[in-house]
């Protein structure tokens, strides 16, 4: 299928379990900007389970068609130059799921979120996982894994980050962490508020719930 | 006397007594409006679109035209199960005021027999769009479900949401742009001083002299066509190929086929078209600019409309960039407004939206389905095919 970030990320269908679990952090009812929705997987969860007034932003042009020959509302668009043309606090929520890495300057990417909604929901690959640091350090290459399959010159992720540095991200743009959601091996736990060292070497895919 | 009249032109409503108050401050009293509508008005006379036309185009986008004989200038598009589907909305297309196909113009006859000629005001987009307004009101048609149009015909699309916007539920601009371009105000100054320079024109009074600027409006229509294209489809339609012969004629004769090919537009569009009104709303499209009557910000023109917006540019159209509709786009989400825009790649240039673009009808096919469905109107006949679902 057309997802751009299916290039990034290898097969879509497996990878994504993080879009239920965002879908369920959503308030129904509410006004939610989906920034890289790609082909749209997310925003038909939302507007069919959610009742949520959707908008999507996505970078390739394939994507924003596919979306709106589903009759969602996307332009297209880049997470990097492009958020400063929404109103402030335009949204409820304002959602990145496994965008953020494949962004120029993920820092300004939160604050301009932060901006145009109250609550912002960021799901990312987790680099802390102890696969990956195990990969590094026995085969001393760039880790390539099944959930980010592209070789490192090739990849769409270059800004890969361990949930501990998202945090300390989030920490430096004053965002704070509402919940967090772990997914290892399809199993899906969660803690309010910061999760530990621990979780952060077994998730391989976080989703955060922040707050201004 | 007021009423509506039937004819193979379609139908037309002529208002005696209309007080159409014009951007220029003057006002038109007796007005024609030719129409033509397609499908039937449902109970709740919720289900209406109405198609704008662009510079040279008429009321009849579907079926044939009755003054040409040939097939209207949407029929791809609109139609029983086509995208813009007569099978499940009332379709309406009017001529615009200022035009030639039956609405009233610069060669409309007035009440001493004679044709405004270049008494006609100058009149705007939003003077066609308040002429369609007056024809909405006639017809008893509180909002439309959809305003939808192409290049001019855009323009109308984004005058109806800025200036009407309670009326209109959806909204297709496609090829436009909010404000014309300098480089685009140049080409018609030059179509337009090619009318002017013709000895035929006699200062807007050749129908008194039983003369026609025929040289003229063709050169016009010539410049404005290579606008409508592009390098690329110019290149791989013509290349350099040679009209009718083995060799140059080391002359001045249509050598190429692509000489051939616009001396042909020039003169077939002649036979169509005023060339006064070609002054006329060829102006009305150069004095557009939505930003400049709204504060010098474009998101003020899209404050007071709820519409849902579907923007449409094609890649290789040069007349009206992608980064018009970007602009465009900005502006509306800065606005709040609903909009989704798609960027269709194209090689054949701003004519693109006339033609056969399957991305285009998927589009607006699945764009239309949306906006029915929260409308309260029945889903769409014919589901979105091919890969938009996965």
């Amino acid at each position: 299928m057309i997802d751009p970030r299916a290039n990034a990320n290898g097969n879509l269908a497996e990878n994504r379990i993080d879009l239920k679990l965002i879908a369920d952090l959503v308030e129904p009812q509410t006004r939610v900007l989906d920034i890289g929705c790609g082909n749209g997987q997310l925003m038909e969860l939302l507007v069919n389970e959610r009742g949520a007034d959707a908008r999507g932003l996505e970078l390739s042009q394939q994507g924003v068609n596919a979306c709106v020959a589903r009759g969602l509302s996307v332009v297209q668009g880049n997470a990097d130059t492009d958020l400063s043309y929404y109103p402030d606090q335009g949204f409820d929520t304002v959602i990145l799921s496994q965008t953020l890495q494949a962004t120029q300057r993920p820092k300004d990417v939160l604050i301009e979120m932060s901006r145009i909604g109250s609550r912002l929901i960021v799901s990312i690959p987790n680099f802390g996982h102890w696969k990956i640091r195990l990969d590094l350090a026995l085969r001393g290459r760039m880790p390539e894994t099944r959930a980010l399959s592209a070789s490192w010159y090739e990849t769409a992720n270059i800004h890969l980050c361990s949930m501990l540095d998202l945090i300390d991200l989030c920490d430096a743009v004053s965002l704070r962490v509402e919940t967090c959601l772990t997914v290892t091996k399809g199993k899906v736990s969660r803690t309010s508020g910061r999760p530990s060292a621990w979780q952060n070497l077994t998730a391989e895919l976080v989703v955060l719930e922040l707050t201004r | 006397m007021t009423g509506h009249e039937n004819s193979a032109n379609g139908e037309h409503l002529v208002l005696e007594n209309a007080q159409l108050t014009l951007d220029n401050g003057s006002v038109l009293k007796a007005l024609t409006l030719a129409y033509r509508t397609y499908g039937q008005l449902n109970d709740d006379r919720s289900n209406a679109i109405l198609i704008c036309h662009a510079l040279t185009g008429d009321h009849h986008p579907s079926g044939a035209n009755p003054l040409t004989g040939r097939a209207g200038w949407w029929d791809n598009m609109v139609g029983a199960g086509k995208p813009i589907d007569t099978d499940k909305y009332f379709v309406i297309c009017q001529n615009v005021v200022g035009g030639c196909a039956g609405s009233t113009g610069p060669s409309t006859l007035r009440a001493d027999g004679t044709p405004y000629g270049l008494d006609f005001p100058v009149i705007t987009i939003g003077d066609m769009v308040r002429a369609q307004n007056l024809l909405l009101d006639r017809l008893d048609i509180p909002d439309l479900f959809c305003v939808i149009g192409g290049s001019m015909g855009g323009m109308q699309v984004l005058q109806w949401t800025a200036a009407h916007g309670d009326r209109v539920f959806s909204a297709i601009p496609i090829a436009t742009a909010a404000r014309h371009s300098s480089q685009n105000i140049a080409f018609h100054e030059v179509g337009r001083q090619a009318i002017l320079a013709d000895p035929d024109w006699h200062g807007g009074n050749y129908a008194a002299e039983k003369a026609e600027p025929r040289k003229g409006l063709a050169v016009a229509r010539m410049a404005a066509h290579i606008t409508y294209l592009s390098e690329a489809a110019l290149q791989r339609k013509f290349g350099r190929n040679l009209q009718d012969r083995e060799r140059l004629s080391y002359g001045f004769e249509a050598d190429f086929q692509i000489e051939s090919y616009l001396r042909h537009q020039g003169i077939s569009f002649v036979d169509r078209f005023d060339a006064n009104s070609y002054l006329y709303i060829t102006r009305a499209m150069d004095y557009f600019d939505l930003a400049a009557e709204h504060g010098g910000n474009l998101a003020n023109a899209f404050t007071d409309t709820s519409a849902r917006f579907c923007v449409v540019s094609f890649t290789s159209d040069w007349l009206f960039p992608t980064s018009e509709s970007i602009a465009l786009v900005r502006a509306l989400n800065a606005a709040g407004a609903n909009v989704s825009f798609v960027e269709i790649e194209s090689d054949k240039g701003h004519d693109a939206f006339l033609l056969d673009e399957p991305e285009m009808e998927k589009t607006i096919v699945g764009f239309l389905g949306a906006a029915a469905i929260a409308r309260g109107l029945p889903a769409q006949n014919h589901p979105v095919t091919g890969d938009a679902h996965d």
